[in-house]
């Protein structure tokens, strides 16, 4: 693996361009664009404010810098650099900003939900889309980007909109049997929409295009329910992550559970339990250097390194303070991996821990057991391969072959402690940043 | 007993006074003790007071006679010697005294006894008093201790009463605040919906003021419009664009829909080969079990049969329907699935029972077979049975040469029929009988003849005899009497022989040897016929006949018909009646040529068979 030399960035806005050939830094209210291939420094665009937002177009020719403070949105083209826009919300204030998946439109979220705006850089034109309501996820165009479900509240019901992205046509609009929706999502095939209730109430609902009903899950009920919802790539599988730390498996074709996967605090069996050991290399008396000493580099980094424990495994976990809301129990992070062979969960009360799981035996494949509680980890587009962090200066990669810890090397105490997330990005699978 | 009194008084007075006076109350023996007693204590009190003084001897005498007539000793009765009393008659005091001594002496003996049983019965008490303490003690404490119990009961009901009670209470408090919950969610959702519709407003009327102020910062500043991403442009938005967005999504959700068909199609398409091909391996494995278990019962064996049978059947059937359309075919095929399923399971299962059988058996034997010397033991058996099969072979080889080389063809494979060499056998038996036979009838032949020879000699005799004397006779009538005499003396002397043999014997001892037989057959019969003898009668005499023969009679045929051609009075040679060893001959090789075709047809079907046998396959 090769490492860049660090670039600086600012709100951790850094983010790889669709087609994997940029790569766009935010510095304060900067824009650096990179090739990624030579790292060179392509452009450079100066925005009006601090950029709280950035977002790649899917076309990877355009850049959209929100300013939420400013209620600003301004959006760059990598091809004419002198083009430019710049869209102002106004009084009304701005939370959230997002690309059209046609790369055309930009969608803007006002303060208070009181409508989002979209923004066509074609024709300038502006539609509003009233009452969308506020939640986890409230919003999902569909993969293929032409249809966007929208959550709605009105008359404090529920209600579902499917828009055609073409030309923001309101295709369908229906009431859903929720108390309070707390997320939609589409299948990958964009056939079929996954919405699911606040974690109130255990309910999982199963939408098709046309607004029909095709099923509802739950699971159990009088307890907190679901915390994560995600399609598997093949639309086959639709795993629901809870409160109870279990992920359950509905399949395709009867919407049943097909699968449940537990998170014991003892592993009793999986292949492989890994387990990150910390190790500080031992300092020689001819590198105690004042030069090592001042820059710090081998005193706050330590080295990591996977071992194999045998059977049966303890995983820490941390008992959640009930009387706090949200409470850290339960399944909050789902990912398949690309070939729809593995599952990737996080146990919040385990969150030193990763759980990967077998699609094909519908068992546990490994466990990786880290030091400090991991932050993020995401799966490679294109192999069986996941990387994750854990808010330190080491990388984690696990692949069916193996597992790996990466050091990643910084300059001296410059980002080293301070560098709490990692933005994961592949490009094509290759390199990393 | 006083320290009982003292220990115990208090507690049991009246019991123990009572069983005192129960044990004291005797009268006997209070009678004793105060008839007794009391005098003695009386003399040992005072001899002022004495019984007896000089002054009233007389008195004391009579009173003791009283006294003694009471005791029952009348017999002896003291008197004085005087009537002054100053003496005593000696022998009937003394009589007295010693018979109150025996008295005494009886008495002190019972007391003893009394006394003893007395203690025993003390003892005795005391146990029981004891044992009666103790059993008071029991029971006091098992009161107390029931007393008890009946206070944990008491206390326990208490509880539970209590218990109950707070359940109630707390059925109530959670009956209440459920009721509160609820009423609280309702409040809460209440007032969520409310606030809801409050911001709903809000934002309603914040949106108003926004669009009525007309903000001008709103707005979208762009350098040139861009063209849109896939190079179209835009659409008015017409009821045919509604429609059209309408058949897109149809059309994506047709497309979707036919592609899990498609692919459910494949995959049912595939779980249906595998179902085939599970099914034709199932009949496979099943057909074969079902045939070997035919040997179990009769009964199974058809059954197995027949659903066997019936299971080809219903494959047959659903393998062609299996092409037709799955509806109908689905319940056949799910039924004959299910059946042979449960015939695999149950011939599993038995595998299983006895696989662990015979695992049982060796864990019992502990005794494993090597492999190697099984092999060994194999091989070495397998050499033995073709050094046998060969061995058998050389053998036929040898057989049928040395049969051609003697006889025909034919004589060879009756040879080697087993049914003729018996029937040779028993014929050569017989043979052998019948030489024995042969020589047996030879023996009597010639003793028959040298009888008949004997009796033709002595009839000779007997002629000339006769006709001496009848010349004797003759001549006696005529005047030569003398010489009649003299013959008739000879004869007279010699029909005597029978009364005087020693005389005649020492006398004649040159007619010996004739004489003998002469007179044991001719004398019986000498009056009632001068004929000659049957054959039977001279057998009978002669003792010719064996005693067997009667049971020879029965055992062969042949025999007996000799026998009876015997028994009748014509005298034939005894060749005749047996067939002559040339003709037996004859009739045992015809006996053979009947019998060696028979193989000879046989063996003509066996190559027949054979040579139908290679032709079967073809």
């Amino acid at each position: 693996m090769n490492f860049s030399e660090v670039f600086k960035q600012s709100n951790q806005l850094c983010k790889v361009s669709p087609d994997g050939k940029y790569l766009a830094t935010c510095v304060q209210y900067r824009l650096v664009v990179r090739d990624v291939s030579t790292l060179q420094i392509m452009h450079l665009y100066t925005c009006l404010d601090q950029i709280s937002h950035m977002e790649w177009s899917s076309d990877s020719l355009f850049i959209l810098c929100a300013m939420y403070k400013r209620g600003l949105v301004q959006v760059w083209s990598l091809e004419q650099p002198d083009w430019h826009c710049k869209i102002d919300e106004g009084s009304i204030g701005l939370v959230s900003s997002r690309w059209s998946p046609d790369g055309r439109h930009i969608l803007n979220t006002t303060e208070f939900h009181l409508r989002i705006t979209v923004w066509s850089l074609c024709t300038k034109a502006v539609s509003y889309i009233k009452y969308p309501k506020a939640c986890q996820k409230g919003i999902d165009f569909s993969r293929d980007g032409s249809y966007m479900a929208l959550a709605e509240r009105r008359d404090c019901k529920d209600f579902v909109s499917i828009f055609v992205c073409d030309d923001w046509h309101l295709l369908r609009h229906f009431e859903t049997e929720t108390q309070d929706l707390a997320g939609l999502e589409w299948s990958p095939n964009g056939c079929v929409l996954a919405v699911w209730d606040s974690c109130l109430e255990y309910k999982v609902l199963l939408y098709s295009l046309d607004g029909r009903l095709l099923s509802t899950y739950s699971a159990y009920e009088w307890s907190l329910g679901v915390k994560s919802v995600s399609w598997s790539p093949s639309s086959q599988f639709l795993a629901i992550g809870s409160y109870d730390e279990k992920v359950r498996i509905i399949n395709h074709i009867t919407w049943k559970k097909i699968a449940q996967f537990e998170h014991p605090a003892t592993v009793e069996s999986t292949k492989t339990v890994y387990k990150e050991v910390e190790r500080r290399p031992a300092v020689g008396t001819d590198e105690m250097s004042l030069h090592n000493i001042t820059t710090g580099s081998t005193l706050f980094n330590t080295q990591s390194k996977y071992e194999i424990c045998s059977l049966p495994v303890q995983i820490p976990v941390v008992k959640p303070d009930p009387d706090r809301a949200n409470p850290k129990i339960g399944v909050s992070v789902l990912a398949f991996s690309s070939d729809n062979h593995y599952l990737a969960t996080k146990n919040d009360n385990m969150a030193s821990a990763v759980w990967v799981w077998n699609m094909q035996k519908m068992s546990l494949e490994a466990v990786l057991e880290q030091t400090s509680a991991v932050r993020c980890f995401q799966w490679d587009p294109r192999h069986p391969r996941l990387a994750l962090c854990t808010g330190n200066t080491k990388l984690y990669l696990w692949s069916p072959g193996g597992c790996v810890a990466v050091q990643v090397p910084t300059e001296g105490n410059f980002l080293g402690p301070k560098l709490n997330y990692i933005v994961l990005r592949y490009r094509k699978g290759a390199e990393l940043q | 007993m006083g320290e009982w009194w003292t220990t115990e008084a208090s507690m049991e007075n009246c019991e123990i006074s009572s069983i005192s006076h129960v044990t004291m109350s005797p009268s006997r023996q209070n009678n004793f003790v105060s008839s007794y007693l009391f005098p003695l204590a009386k003399s040992s009190y005072s001899v002022i007071s004495a019984f007896c003084t000089e002054d009233n001897v007389l008195q004391c005498i009579s009173y003791i006679n009283q006294e003694l007539a009471s005791l029952g000793l009348c017999s002896t009765y003291i008197e004085a010697t005087s009537p002054e009393g100053t003496g005593l008659n000696a022998v009937p005091a003394l009589n007295a005294i010693y018979e109150l001594l025996q008295i005494h002496r009886r008495t002190m003996s019972t007391v003893e006894a009394l006394e003893k049983e007395q203690l025993k019965k003390s003892s005795t008490m005391e146990l029981m008093q004891t044992s009666n303490t103790r059993l008071k003690d029991q029971l006091e404490l098992s009161i107390r201790e029931k007393s008890g119990l009946h206070e944990m009961e008491r206390q326990l009901q208490l509880k539970i009463k209590t218990l109950q009670s707070c359940l109630k209470t707390e059925k109530d408090e959670v009956q209440k605040l459920q009721s509160i919950i609820a009423s609280r969610a309702s409040q809460y959702s209440h007032d969520a919906k409310r606030k809801e519709r409050e911001a709903a407003k809000l934002k309603e009327r914040l949106s108003q003021l926004l669009v009525d102020r007309k903000d001008k910062k709103l707005a979208i500043d762009v350098l040139n419009c861009l063209g849109r991403s896939d190079g179209k442009r835009g659409h008015w938005k017409t009821a045919k664009a509604t429609a059209s967005h309408e058949g897109e999504m149809y059309k994506s959700l047709l497309s979707d829909y036919e592609a899990s068909q498609k692919s459910l199609m494949l995959e049912n398409a595939e779980l249906k080969k595998v179902l085939q091909q599970m099914k034709k391996e199932m009949i496979h494995i099943l057909s074969p079990c079902s045939s070997s278990g035919r040997g179990a019962t009769a009964d199974d064996s058809q059954e197995q049969h027949h659903d066997s049978d019936g299971e080809e059947k219903m494959g047959d059937t659903s393998r062609e329907t299996l092409d037709q359309s799955c509806e109908h075919a689905r319940e056949q095929l799910t039924n004959s699935i299910r059946q042979q399923w449960r015939k695999l399971r149950n011939h599993v299962e038995k595998l299983d029972s006895q696989v662990s059988q015979v695992q049982n058996q060796l864990e019992s034997n502990k005794e494993m077979i090597p492999l190697e010397t099984h092999e060994d033991e194999m091989e070495r058996m397998r050499c033995e049975v073709q050094q046998c099969k060969e061995f058998i072979h050389a053998q036929q080889q040898l057989l049928q040469q040395q049969l051609n080389t003697s006889f025909d063809d034919e004589t060879a494979a009756l040879l080697n029929d087993c049914y003729t060499l018996e029937e040779k056998e028993r014929l050569k038996e017989e043979w052998k009988l019948f030489e024995e036979q042969k020589r047996n009838f030879e023996r009597e032949r010639k003793n028959f003849t040298e009888a008949a020879i004997r009796l033709g000699r002595e009839k000779k005799a007997f002629e000339e005899d006769r006709a001496s004397w009848l010349k004797n006779q003759f001549l006696n009538m005529t005047p030569f009497t003398d010489r009649r005499r003299c013959s008739s003396s000879d004869g007279h002397s010699a029909l005597s022989v029978r009364s005087e043999p020693e005389i005649r014997m020492s006398s004649v001892k040159a007619q010996l040897a004739k004489s003998s037989t002469y007179t044991t057959f001719s004398t019986p019969r000498s009056s009632q016929s001068g004929a000659v003898p049957s054959t039977p009668e001279l057998y009978r005499t002669l003792r010719l006949i064996p005693e067997s023969s009667s049971s020879r009679h029965s055992n062969r045929g042949l025999w007996q018909e000799c026998s009876t051609i015997e028994d009748g009075d014509n005298q034939q040679p005894p060749e005749t009646c047996f067939p002559p060893p040339s003709v037996l001959f004859q009739s045992q090789k015809r006996h053979k040529n009947v019998g060696f075709i028979q193989p000879g047809d046989h063996e003509k079907g066996g190559t027949a068979a054979s040579f139908r046998g290679e032709h079967k396959p073809s």
